[in-house]
């Protein structure tokens, strides 16, 4: 059995990482690998293409059930998919109360603790919430966790912000511990040169756009079904474009320390391709009724 | 004439800071001063209310320890919930001596730990329905309580439980006031922001409940604020201030209710004992209420004499007289208990370490027994009060603020008290050096201090400590063999 290789998938919220993630696992078990997913979202919506289910029933609220986490076994919170994927779901509270932070911690500990991580894997794959908003979402890639991230991004000013923030996020990490960033992965929204800019924006940070996901209705059709475009139609070229990606993914040797760019750098490299303008300075500050007169 | 000289004390600061890498050097050098009687104000020479060094042995508390234990938690008719993990509310249980009258568990609760027992889940998924729960059970469980009150732990502010929801609803279910507090743990640099804390959740939830209702005045109404009858401190006092005529409509917060401190704006006066801890609503009450408020202390013949004299100045001569009369009455029993222990303790020299106000309100009893205070400190005080000290204390005296458990031990080993007064973390520390202690928080489980009565025990207990015959035992015998035998040899 080769090592088993962590992975978390990182990028801005609704860039489309947990259909992403989804249906790389499902290329991956395709191709034969034994992969895990772990969803570190309260949304909890990060294994439901691999279930078929709306959404899996959490570590965290089975744990609130039976009292504590110390109560649960790991048959209890793990549930086989499609081709045979593993999938958790760390889970947390309703959005405005608790620590939904804290659950992805105590989840993950749960997880190693009980040797989720000791049986037979080549993958696991950690599908984070958007933003890395504190510790707790930082879990996944502290030590011995973790040791690729990948970055899904488009080519639209925020995702790329994102990006460059996680990749700071990343070197933090990366300097303590194994951590690295294993690429960028371009989810298309079809904006202008998109490709080229992920691929100028991946060699900044010192890493590669693993591969561009065209964008295709397909992956809607799939979701409404809460199935994988694998699984839903193997033979749609999107499916390719996923067992294309699962291929780099397992070919994958390119794993560094990022070298995020500072905010001028960003907005010089958003402004050559176009996607942003020239900051004009005077108009900082005006109201319309000024800028009028 | 204190100790050292001024030279002397200096060098010895010099001396005692020498150990720290530069940067402690610097900021613990601010928290020393030598005292000038002479000074108005101590804002150029001592530096307070800022966050302890890391590494340094500090005695400091909490925010919460601020607001429950010492604010909230003796309000005898009132429920105080620690809520979060058990360990802030059990560990602090019945901590504080105190007393009340009334049947625990019964109609009053100060020694019982109420805590939501925080969980991995409840960090994870919020306290709320667990904090309404706990309210539904102690009102079913003990109906005679009067309000509740909901004293946050530290994971209440960092996962953001909406207490203040949780206690408006439950409050019109219950009937009774229920007063979110955010004195979380994390949030100040000492138990002081407790104390403040606690004082505007009182104004704002407490204060003004009994407006506008009937209230049946005397002239002579006053409350006792800042007194939290620490083995019987209030009640002391208390006899005094109604022996000379004052009605006593409320006890802050020492064996007092929630209804005295409802009917509290109606008083002519407020008398501040402890000014550290509830400055804050009697300067709120006077913008408010009108209501002039006057620092007082009940520590030593002197003090008692010349308080009891400034609080009848307020009122008319049945009160001025009153005073006198009370003075006059217990003079005989204050000079025979001085007549008793002075010779015993004269000379004798004090270095106290207290929290917010005792570190100056005892010196006078002291002085009172003829013996001097070479040192004090406070643990969380603010630059107010050691305006107030520069007056209280001898020229030259040592003061230190959240002095550092090293400090300490220095300052005691150089200046060679005969007594220190402080509390439970530094007792036995000063005991293994062989130097005669007595906690200053807690009055060693005696008290009451305050007052007449008070200080008849206080002079027992200084003495009994001074001059214990164990202090004479503190070499043991083959070490003192072995001396005898270098002497003999020699």
């Amino acid at each position: 059995m080769a090592k088993l290789r962590q992975c978390a998938i990182y990028g801005k919220g609704g860039i489309g990482k947990s259909t992403t993630t989804q249906n790389l696992v499902a290329a991956l078990a395709e191709a034969g690998k034994k992969v895990m997913i772990v969803g570190c979202d309260p949304k909890a919506d990060s294994t439901r293409l691999i279930l078929h289910s709306k959404a899996q029933t959490t570590v965290m609220h089975l744990a609130a059930e039976a009292g504590s986490v110390e109560d649960l076994e790991l048959e209890d919170v793990m549930s086989v998919g499609f081709g045979g994927v593993k999938c958790v779901e760390s889970g947390g509270p309703e959005p405005g109360v608790g620590c939904a932070g804290r659950g992805v911690i105590t989840a993950i500990n749960f997880l190693e603790e009980e040797g989720a991580y000791e049986e037979d894997l080549d993958f696991v794959f950690y599908d984070v919430l958007g933003d890395v908003v504190c510790g707790g979402f930082a879990m996944p890639i502290r030590e011995n966790k973790a040791q690729e991230i990948y970055i899904v991004c488009s080519g639209e000013m925020m995702a790329m912000y994102a990006a460059n923030n996680i990749s700071k996020g990343i070197v933090k990490y990366a300097n303590s511990g194994s951590v690295r960033l294993a690429g960028l992965i371009c989810n298309s929204r079809k904006t202008d040169r998109e490709d080229e800019l992920i691929e100028a924006l991946a060699a900044r940070l010192g890493t590669q756009m693993i591969h561009f996901v065209p964008r295709d209705n397909v992956v809607q059709h799939a979701e409404i079904r809460r199935m994988t475009v694998i699984e839903y139609d193997p033979k749609a070229g999107q499916a390719d474009e996923y067992r294309e990606l699962a291929r780099k993914v397992i070919d994958n040797k390119k794993f560094v320390i990022p070298t995020p760019l500072e905010m001028e750098d960003l907005e010089d490299l958003l402004m050559e391709f176009g996607i942003m303008e020239a900051e004009d300075e005077s108009i900082v500050g005006k109201t319309a009724a000024e800028l009028a007169a | 004439m204190a100790a050292l000289t001024r030279e002397e004390t200096e060098t010895l600061i010099a001396e005692v800071l020498e150990v720290y890498p530069e940067k402690a050097h610097k900021d613990r050098k601010k928290h020393l001063m030598i005292n000038d009687k002479t000074l108005e104000s101590s804002k150029k020479c001592i530096t307070s209310n800022r966050k302890s060094l890391p590494g340094v042995m500090t005695m400091r508390g909490c925010a919460y320890a601020g607001s429950k234990g010492v604010v909230w938690g003796p309000i005898k008719d009132m429920v105080s919930i620690s809520h979060g993990p058990v360990g802030c509310g059990q560990y602090a249980r019945a901590g504080r001596r105190n007393y009340y009258v009334g049947t625990t568990g019964v109609d009053v609760f100060c020694e019982i730990n109420f805590t939501s027992d925080f969980q991995e889940k409840d960090v994870v998924f919020g306290g709320d329905k667990k904090l309404a729960k706990l309210i539904a059970e102690i009102e079913a469980l003990f109906p005679l309580n009067k309000g509740i009150s909901v004293q946050s732990e530290c994971p209440i502010g960092l996962i953001g439980d909406d207490i203040e929801a949780v206690s408006k609803k439950a409050a019109v279910e219950i009937g009774k006031p229920v007063v979110p507090v955010r004195c979380e743990g994390f949030r100040g640099v000492s138990q002081s922001l407790g104390h403040h804390i606690a004082n505007d959740s009182v104004r704002d939830w407490i204060l003004s409940n009994r407006d506008g209702r009937p209230f049946e005045k005397t002239p002579y109404d006053v409350a006792i604020l800042g007194d939290y009858n620490i083995g019987g401190d209030a009640w002391a006092s208390r006899i005094l201030l109604e022996e000379m005529g004052l009605q006593v409509v409320a006890q802050w917060s020492g064996d007092g209710t929630l209804a005295e401190m409802e009917n509290t704006p109606n008083v002519k006066l407020n008398l501040l004992h402890c000014y550290r801890s509830m400055n804050y609503i009697s300067r709120h009450m006077e913008e408010k209420y009108g209501i002039p408020w006057l620092e007082y202390n009940f520590f030593g013949p002197t003090k008692i004499k010349e308080s009891l004299r400034r609080i009848a100045s307020f009122f008319d001569d049945r009160i001025k007289e009153g005073a006198e009369r009370v003075i006059e009455k217990y003079t005989p029993m204050m000079d025979a208990v001085i007549a008793k222990y002075r010779p015993r303790l004269e000379g004798r020299k004090v270095m106290l370490y207290v929290g917010g106000l005792r570190p100056r309100h005892v010196v006078g009893a002291y002085e009172d027994l003829g013996m001097e205070v070479i040192g004090t400190g406070y643990e969380f005080a603010h630059n107010d009060d050691y305006d107030r000290t520069i007056k209280d204390m001898g020229d030259a005296t040592l003061i230190y603020d959240d002095v550092t458990g090293y400090e300490f031990e220095q300052f005691v080993e150089r200046m060679k008290p005969d007594l220190i007064g402080s509390g439970i973390k530094e007792k036995y520390v000063f005991h293994k050096l062989g130097v005669p202690f007595r906690q200053l928080h807690s009055w060693d489980y005696s008290g009451p201090y305050h007052g007449v009565d008070g200080f008849a025990i206080f002079a027992r207990d200084m003495d009994m400590t001074l001059n214990n015959p164990c202090w004479k035992k503190m070499t043991p015998p083959w070490i003192k063999k072995a001396d005898e035998t270098l002497k003999q040899a020699a």
